[in-house]
């Protein structure tokens, strides 16, 4: 398949159609859709219509945007006008937003077409897309396991071939952690670089929207795309999106890399170790300078962020009590009905995480979790801070593990929340960080890298993010 | 009910202003009252997932007058989410400041001189209007209720006081000061029957001299006169509990204007815990200094300034009835400007205060220099009070006019003043021994003597003028 | 400061404030489920960090702002169509057991 800058260029040159393009990835997603359940909605006659909407521009003599034709799933907890949109829970189902969040009003300006609401873990808690109301997504390169989570529908559209390009989200790595365990690229920007608005909220402090894709380049082009000041986002930073693409090819010489250890030792396995290790030689031989970094507050990030991220969604999540839209389930009277609604419209991860948020907030509580969280936070980003005194970037595994098995760790929520525990850090710091596939596991299932950067450091991220593409080992799949 | 005898009344207030904003606090929905349900709303204040606040700039520039005009120091501020579940509030949170509100620690002169603390005006937003049906329009007994969410996320600052007021005059003068000022400044349109201003009260009572006893809130209190029932209402009630032996329930009552009573609110099974937690859709409010400085140097003369205005001006007490009318309806720079153009000052008060501001909105219209003439022609004694309310009906119906070519025209012809002495001398000689009893000290011949001489005038002579002319004749 | 063990009956209370309906099998899951991550909490409320300052949000931002200028509300009749339930222009809901607190 071609990649997005390849599609983008031949259709604006008119050497191949929208139409065309968007044709042959929708084929692509009926064949294996039934297969690995990557979508809640395949979106063919809108897509079909938009594309004809580019060919029309282009034949006009328009200039149909940067991302001219490309094929792009968003995943379910983004707001698309009038196309149902349900986080993968039961709590949404049928519900049909009234307006588009800033994100696809950017994409479809920019001339993507959107061909798809890709699955996740309702509401974006999870790492194994097995949260699912609507049933798990599976992985490409291997269907007996999980494409991670929660973006894993994103991940597999992408991995599969229905689209060159994917949004996610990316709370405590829902963008990173799925990429790495299907092989794909996925970034998480800055906090603040790319709007919020109309992405459902999870944990409003730590959530960004940002691209898969199969290329550094690929995605340093949607970022472009999507990211950049947004009035109706309050917490969105002034200015333009980070111009990422002109770094691409600088090379890495004379950057200070800095793998950290807190992120490389215990809980990773040995052969996840070994690729990020050749992904660091590799950087050394560009002409980079490799040393061990430390940031030890990184070890309390995962108990920070499963108080922190749990309290934020208890709120979050409260709207959703059977009166304004979606799931209703009556009663006799509204405290009944708020209770029927909510315990049937939403799964048992849900639950846990509101009531665990609900805890970590409520009197007597407060200060010994939430507001402990809070300094932990604190301490994170002075962590990094020290290190950005040493490093221009930082490195480590994206996820512990390759993809792993379907169930292997439903039954004890602690399990699956290691997971997250490389990629949360830059979630507490509001960091960005990209995931890039860098040869197989033991298993032969990819294995992401992880190049960590300080706020708005995303040019030089990427600049590393590419160099480690041009040495992977070529991708498994 | 039992009489406060020996009780000590402790009332504090917490005033919801709903600021009169162009939109809603969040969002750029209309910030209006009375449109059709559910027509003023959007992703926002809908509570749509998704959705994000942004900040009004105009409800901040609000709230900073509001916390300027009742001496408040302007904080850093943030916003914090209240959590818990109502119908009425689309998120199923209210987004409040809570630990770090814009204004703190001010104060509110009543009238008479007595200050009341204001201990902080913070900014938070409104919540959507519930109907109950099936029970009388109450929530109790009511079948189901439906919901509007026009008003949803309407900019709204809570103030705040102490609990500094003894009587419920006290809190009701507070009020209608409070209110007073938050019209003058812009940031209300002072309409407590639309609900856009709410006064919610603590109640307590205490033995002179005592802690501060058991307090209940009132809720639900829309006029001023509502207001002071309520709290003599509760303030009795309580009374009546101590006095059974009974402790007095810390809760929120709401009042019963249509039964004059106080009622208990939700029971409480639980404790509300809020869960407060700093709202992250949101970013703090840090007005630098120059903003506040512009805030406090643009404020308009407020409701006590212009009373001590229009008082010396008119030569009056700033608290007297006369003064806080005037000032309340608007109408204090007529009588002001009057003085100016050399009017005299009591008549263009009393004038003001009274046939003015019974046509108020008429009054504030009225040409200033026409106000001015009339109250020369009437105060000159070329027009008798009488002839000078008839003439001022005119000129308010017409918004101006000149009052001498009214008066005339309505052949209210001046008085010579050589002809009313004339006339005088000519009733006293007619009535020799009743002036007589006048000069020696009767006091009913005053009265007498002063019908005599308007019967003879035709009620033209002006009143005041026929009392000093026969006092100096007589002597007294 | 060490918090005590969750208890059956707090998580009980908390989903009452969460308005969730908890089987007693599931209140029994979830007691031990929450446990476990507060127990793996521990590290974090075991810190001597008092003199920390908190941080709730990454970005360093303040005031930002709109002008208070009205911009198009939703059309009404598609407001409505998402509802459950509707009557008279205007949301229903059962029963409201009490006054907002």
């Amino acid at each position: 398949m071609s990649t997005a800058l390849e599609i983008a260029a031949a259709v604006r040159a008119g050497t191949t159609t929208a139409r065309k393009v968007v044709e042959e990835h929708l084929a692509v997603a009926s064949a294996r859709e039934g297969e690995l359940h990557a979508c809640n909605l395949l979106m063919t006659d809108d897509a079909l219509a938009a594309a004809d909407a580019v060919d029309e521009a282009v034949a006009r003599g328009d200039d149909p945007g940067p991302l001219a034709g490309v094929p792009i799933a968003l995943k379910d907890n983004m707001c698309t006008r009038g196309v149902p949109t349900t986080c993968s829970s039961k709590i949404l189902e049928g519900w049909t937003p009234p307006y588009n969040a800033t994100v696809v009003d950017r994409l479809r300006a920019a001339g993507a077409i959107v061909i798809a609401k890709t699955n996740l873990d309702e509401f974006a808690m999870g790492s194994s897309t097995e949260n699912s109301a609507f049933g798990p997504t599976r992985n490409p390169h291997d269907p007996s396991r999980v494409p991670g989570g929660s973006s894993g529908g994103s991940a597999a559209a992408v991995a599969a071939g229905y689209a060159p390009l994917a949004l996610g989200s990316d709370t405590g790595g829902s963008i990173r952690q799925p990429a790495a365990l299907c092989g794909v690229v996925g970034m998480k920007p800055t906090y603040g670089a790319v709007s919020r608005y109309g992405l459902i909220a999870f944990a409003s402090s730590l959530d960004q929207i940002g691209p898969f894709a199969t290329t550094v380049a690929d995605a340093a082009a949607l970022l472009e795309v999507i990211g950049g000041h947004d009035p109706l986002d309050t917490t969105s930073i002034a200015g333009p999106a980070p111009a990422v693409t002109a770094e691409l090819g600088r090379g890495v010489e004379g950057l200070r890399v800095g793998v950290v250890q807190e992120l490389s030792g215990e809980g990773i396995d040995p052969d996840v170790a070994a690729r990020v290790g050749e992904a660091s030689d590799a950087l050394t031989a560009a002409g980079a300078k490799v040393e061990d970094a430390s940031v030890p507050a990184c070890t309390f990030g995962l108990s920070a962020y499963y108080l922190i991220a749990p309290a934020e969604a208890s709120s979050n999540l409260a709207r959703f009590d059977g009166v304004r839209y979606g799931l209703r389930v009556d009663g006799e009277d509204i405290t009944e009905m708020y209770n029927r609604t909510r315990t049937a419209g939403f799964g048992a991860e849900v639950k846990r995480r509101i009531m665990l948020g609900t805890y970590a907030l409520s009197a007597g509580y407060y200060d010994a979790y939430y507001g402990k969280a809070l300094k932990v936070r604190t301490l994170i980003a002075r962590d990094f801070a020290a290190a950005y005194e040493q490093f221009d970037v930082l490195i480590s595994p994206t996820a512990p593990t390759t993809a792993f098995a379907f169930g292997a760790k439903t039954e004890n929520p602690l399990s699956m929340y290691l997971s997250d525990v490389c990629t949360i850090p830059s979630n507490l710091a509001g960091h960005p960080a990209i995931s890039g596939p860098f040869g197989t596991g033991d298993d032969g299932l990819p294995v992401g890298v992880q190049v960590l950067a300080p706020a708005l450091g995303e040019p030089v991220m990427f600049r590393v993010a590419a160099a480690i593409e041009a040495a992977a080992p070529r991708s498994a799949s | 009910m039992s009489k406060l005898d020996g009780w000590e009344l402790v009332v504090g207030l917490e005033v919801h202003c709903e600021l009169r904003t162009a939109t809603k606090l969040f969002c750029g929905c209309p910030n209006m009252f009375g449109d059709v349900p559910n027509t003023n709303v959007c992703p926002v204040c809908l509570g749509l997932p998704g959705s994000l606040p942004v900040i009004n700039r105009q409800a901040v520039e609000l709230a900073m007058r509001i916390g300027a005009a009742l001496n408040c120091s302007i904080e850093p501020s943030t916003f914090h989410r209240k959590n818990y579940f109502y119908p009425d509030m689309p998120k199923d949170y209210q987004v409040s400041q809570y630990d770090e509100p814009i204004n703190v620690g001010g104060y509110l002169e009543l009238p008479d001189g007595f200050r009341v603390g204001i201990e902080r005006a913070h900014m938070e937003e409104d919540t959507g209007k519930t109907v109950h049906l099936g029970g009388q329009g109450r929530i109790h007994g009511s079948s189901h209720s439906l919901v509007d969410y026009n008003r949803s996320g309407v900019p709204l600052v809570e103030i705040v006081s102490a609990p500094d007021m003894r009587t419920s005059e006290q809190a009701r003068a507070y009020v209608a000061e409070l209110r007073a000022i938050l019209v003058a400044i812009g940031a209300s349109d002072g309409r407590m029957e639309e609900g856009s201003l709410r006064a919610d009260a603590n109640v307590s009572v205490r033995r002179p001299g005592e802690p501060l006893g058991t307090r209940c809130e009132i809720k639900n209190v829309n006029s001023l006169r509502s207001l002071g029932r309520a709290i003599e209402y509760e303030a009795a009630r309580q009374v009546d509990l101590i006095d059974a032996g009974e402790k007095v329930q810390q809760q929120t009552r709401h009042w019963d204007d249509a039964n004059g009573r106080t009622i208990t609110g939700r029971t409480k099974e639980e404790a509300e815990d809020y869960r407060y937690f700093l709202e992250p859709d949101l970013v703090p409010l840090a007005p630098d200094a120059g903003w506040v400085e512009r805030v406090r140097s643009a404020l308009p003369a407020l409701p006590a300034a212009r009373r001590q205005r229009v008082a010396s001006a008119a030569g009056a007490e700033p608290a007297s009835q006369a003064v806080v009318t005037v000032v309340d309806l608007e109408l204090d720079d007529l009588v002001c400007a009057a003085v100016a153009a050399g009017a005299d000052g009591r008549t263009a008060l009393a004038r003001a205060s009274n046939e003015v501001a019974a046509n108020a909105d008429a009054g504030r219209r009225l040409d200033a220099g026409a106000f001015a003439d009339l109250v020369k022609l009437e105060a000159g004694g070329a027009l008798t009070a009488t002839q000078a309310k008839t003439v001022l009906g005119e000129l308010l119906e017409a918004g101006g006019g000149d009052p001498a070519t009214i008066a005339a025209a309505r052949g209210f012809e001046a008085m010579d003043v050589s002809a009313l002495d004339a006339t005088i001398d000519e009733i006293i000689a007619a009535n020799s021994d009743e002036w007589a009893r006048y000069c020696e000290g009767d006091s009913k011949m005053q009265g007498f003597f002063v019908g005599l001489v308007m019967k003879a005038t035709q009620g033209k002579a002006d009143g005041k003028a026929v009392n000093a002319a026969l006092r100096e004749r007589g002597g007294r | 400061m060490a918090v005590a063990q969750l208890t059956r009956e707090e998580v009980a209370h908390v989903a009452r404030l969460a308005r969730l309906e908890l089987s007693e099998d599931e209140l029994d899951t979830f007691t031990g489920q929450l446990a476990d991550v507060l127990d793996h909490a521990a590290d974090v409320e075991a810190l001597e960090i008092d003199d920390v300052p908190p941080t709730a949000h990454p970005l360093p931002l303040v005031n930002v702002l709109r002008e208070d200028v009205v911009m198009p509300s939703l059309d009404r009749v598609e407001v409505l169509a998402a509802a459950p339930h509707v009557e008279d222009g205007r949301f229903v809901v059962p029963r409201i057991l009490g006054e907002a607190p």
